[in-house]
């Protein structure tokens, strides 16, 4: 893949003449280059430019000249930013009245405006991976680019992405002590196996989508979207995240086989073997949930009900209630809504790689109405749990967060066409989940809180 | 006093932006906008391994030309020069072999500080080589005219 696409001749000059002087250049009798700013009257539409002959040099007839645009605007104390430049090659020839005329073959550039400088670095990693490839076949051993153990950790398991694990599984916990069921140990095991499950499945996730082309095939890539890139960046090798995966895969089955050991049931096993199946398949074939269209739905029943109850009957050793059902909904809708609004940017690269996602397969405003949709019944949710006297009363803290949902409604719109202007958006979005989830988890705080110290204060309606 | 005439060192120091050209295989001259960094004897410039196809070309033939022709990059200096050089390409440690420039790349672009505490979200761009240009000749147009013959001043023994 070019990083930036070759012009033909008639559209460089197009761009050539947008720029107040040009930089004429030649490689001289010594074989060095030389450039000189020359005022050039460029005609796209005859595939020409006129100039005036520098003064003291011999521009060559016989070999390819070339006329460079470069346009920068400084910003003092920052650098610099409106990046762009574009180049026509082509044979010079005599014109009238001393002039030159270069008659252009072709031409390349870059305008930031038009290829952002984050789209044309992802397009370049090729010929970053050609560098290190033939940098290590130069010094016969291998090189490759490095970033810090801590970043490169960070990067690779996607770590900070780890609230969507531990805020159903906590929230399960709290429900399930405020049912009066609560085992520290099982609590905390509950946690780091649940946290195993999720890196698991990010790892194995980069994993799958390199071997189906996913990942190589979306050049615009956000720290929210696109996977970690690792691979494709040469910092960790395909076979180092298949083999992480797996040790993830298996500390998170050590963890689970131990919970099941202390505190088993046949709800506990039966949520295991699902969220295996589901988080494995969820871009592993043969099922490949989210190459069908089908990641949110496997999203959301793997970080909303699966965690929530997963930790929920570690607890209570496999008894089930409503409660812990109604309140993972709201959690469920907003983690999936995470991959919805995170799938918009990298639609057109999933498209490429057959990966049929819902912003692959409906229009925009499908996608929009389908976001106001779910946001509005995650809150509904909450709500009408509220009522039907399922949900405790300080549930309704969650409502607090409708702002910032608002704000990621109002903002999809306007950048749905813009991958990095929606990362801002993207991240509203992502914390709109940990907000909501930390609202109810301090909804059972409080419930905790009150039947420790004002034990006849009802807490849901109608009780 | 540097090895380069008085006024293109004072280009060389102000200039946001420069013209590093190359030539091709083809023998085509290949040019590309980047920070000229001028340590009082030689001309550097930084290129990722993004975008490094320019290393190959110098590998390929280490005979280069930097320029410095766009007045509001250097300041509203209407003046201009091209200094001839060969290149050579220093990538022992492409990590951070680079990072030595880093202050007199600070100077001119003080963000690369900043980006550079961001490196974990753009490693490959602080993946870098470095471009140094032994200057050979240099042309120097005083009022940026081509209308005008530049002056030109040897500076040393060419590569071969």
């Amino acid at each position: 893949m070019r990083s930036t696409p070759e012009l033909d001749a008639r559209a460089g000059l197009d761009k050539l003449a947008t720029y107040p002087y040009t930089i004429l250049t030649w490689v001289d009798a010594g074989g060095y280059p030389i450039s000189v700013a020359v005022e050039a009257a460029v005609d796209p539409a005859a595939g020409d430019a006129l100039f005036a002959a520098p003064a003291g040099l011999t521009v060559p007839a016989d070999r390819d000249v070339s006329l460079t645009g470069s346009h920068i605007r400084p910003q003092p104390g920052y650098g610099y930013d409106e990046r762009r430049h574009v180049t026509v090659w082509g044979r010079v020839t005599s014109a009238a009245r001393g002039q030159l005329r270069l008659t252009g073959d072709r031409a390349w550039g870059w305008d930031e405006a038009e290829v952002p400088f984050f789209e044309y670095s992802e397009r370049s990693t090729g010929q970053s991976r050609k560098y290190f490839d033939a940098l290590s076949r130069e010094r016969g051993t291998p090189v490759r680019p490095r970033l810090s153990l801590g970043a490169l950790t960070l990067r690779t398991t996607r770590l900070p992405f780890l609230t969507a694990t531990i805020v159903p599984v906590v929230l399960g916990i709290l429900v399930a002590a405020s049912d009066g069921a609560f085992d520290l140990l099982s609590a905390v095991l509950t946690v780091i196996g649940a946290s195993f499950v999720q890196l698991a499945i990010n790892v194995s996730n980069d994993v799958f989508d390199t071997a189906q082309g996913a990942d190589d095939a979306n050049v615009t890539p956000t720290k929210f979207s696109g996977g970690s890139r690792v691979i494709q960046y040469g910092l960790v090798s395909f076979r180092q995240m298949a083999t992480l995966a797996t040790a993830f895969y298996l500390a998170a089955a050590a963890v689970g086989l131990l919970l099941l050991a202390i505190r088993g049931s046949t709800a506990l096993l039966v949520i295991g073997v699902v969220g295996f199946v589901v988080g494995l398949g969820y871009t592993a074939p043969p099922l490949k949930l989210v190459y069908r269209g089908l990641g949110e739905i496997a999203v959301a029943i793997g970080f909303g009900p699966l965690m929530l109850l997963g930790a929920y009957v570690v607890q209570t050793r496999g008894a089930l209630s409503w409660e812990p059902f109604v309140v993972s909904i709201p959690i469920a809708l907003l983690v999936a809504l995470i991959l919805y609004v995170n799938e918009i940017p990298d639609r057109r690269g999933d498209a490429r790689a057959g990966k049929r996602t819902l912003p692959v397969r409906f229009s925009q405003a499908a996608i929009l109405g389908g976001y106001r949709l779910a946001v509005a019944a995650a809150y509904g949710v909450v709500v009408v749990g509220v009522v039907a006297g399922v949900l405790p009363i300080p549930t309704l803290l969650a409502l607090l967060t409708i702002p910032l949902a608002l704000r990621v409604e109002r903002g999809l719109e306007p950048n749905y066409d813009n991958p990095y202007g929606l990362m801002a958006i993207m991240g509203i979005n992502i914390q709109l989940h940990l907000f909501v989830g930390l609202a109810l988890l301090a909804a059972y705080a409080i419930v905790l809180v009150v039947a420790a110290v004002a034990p006849g204060v009802p807490l849901f309606l109608g009780s | 006093m540097g090895t380069l005439p008085e006024p293109i060192e004072r280009l060389l120091e102000s200039a946001l932006v420069g013209e590093l050209t190359v030539v091709n295989p083809g023998g085509r001259p290949i040019t590309y906008p980047l920070i000229p960094l001028y340590d009082g004897e030689k001309v550097y410039l930084t290129s990722s391994t993004l975008f490094s196809r320019k290393l190959e070309h110098i590998k390929g033939n280490p005979k280069v030309s930097v320029s410095i022709t766009d007045p509001i990059a250097v300041g509203g200096r209407t003046d201009r020069a091209t200094i001839q050089g060969d290149a050579r390409v220093i990538e022992e440690d492409p990590h951070g072999g680079w990072e030595r420039l880093l202050p007199i790349w600070e100077k001119k672009e003080p963000s690369i500080v900043y980006f550079l505490r961001s490196r974990i979200a753009l490693p490959l761009f602080f993946e870098r080589a470095l471009i140094e240009v032994t200057p050979r000749r240099a042309f120097y147009w005083p009022d940026g005219s081509a209308a005008a013959a530049p002056v030109v001043t040897e500076l040393g023994k060419e590569a071969a």
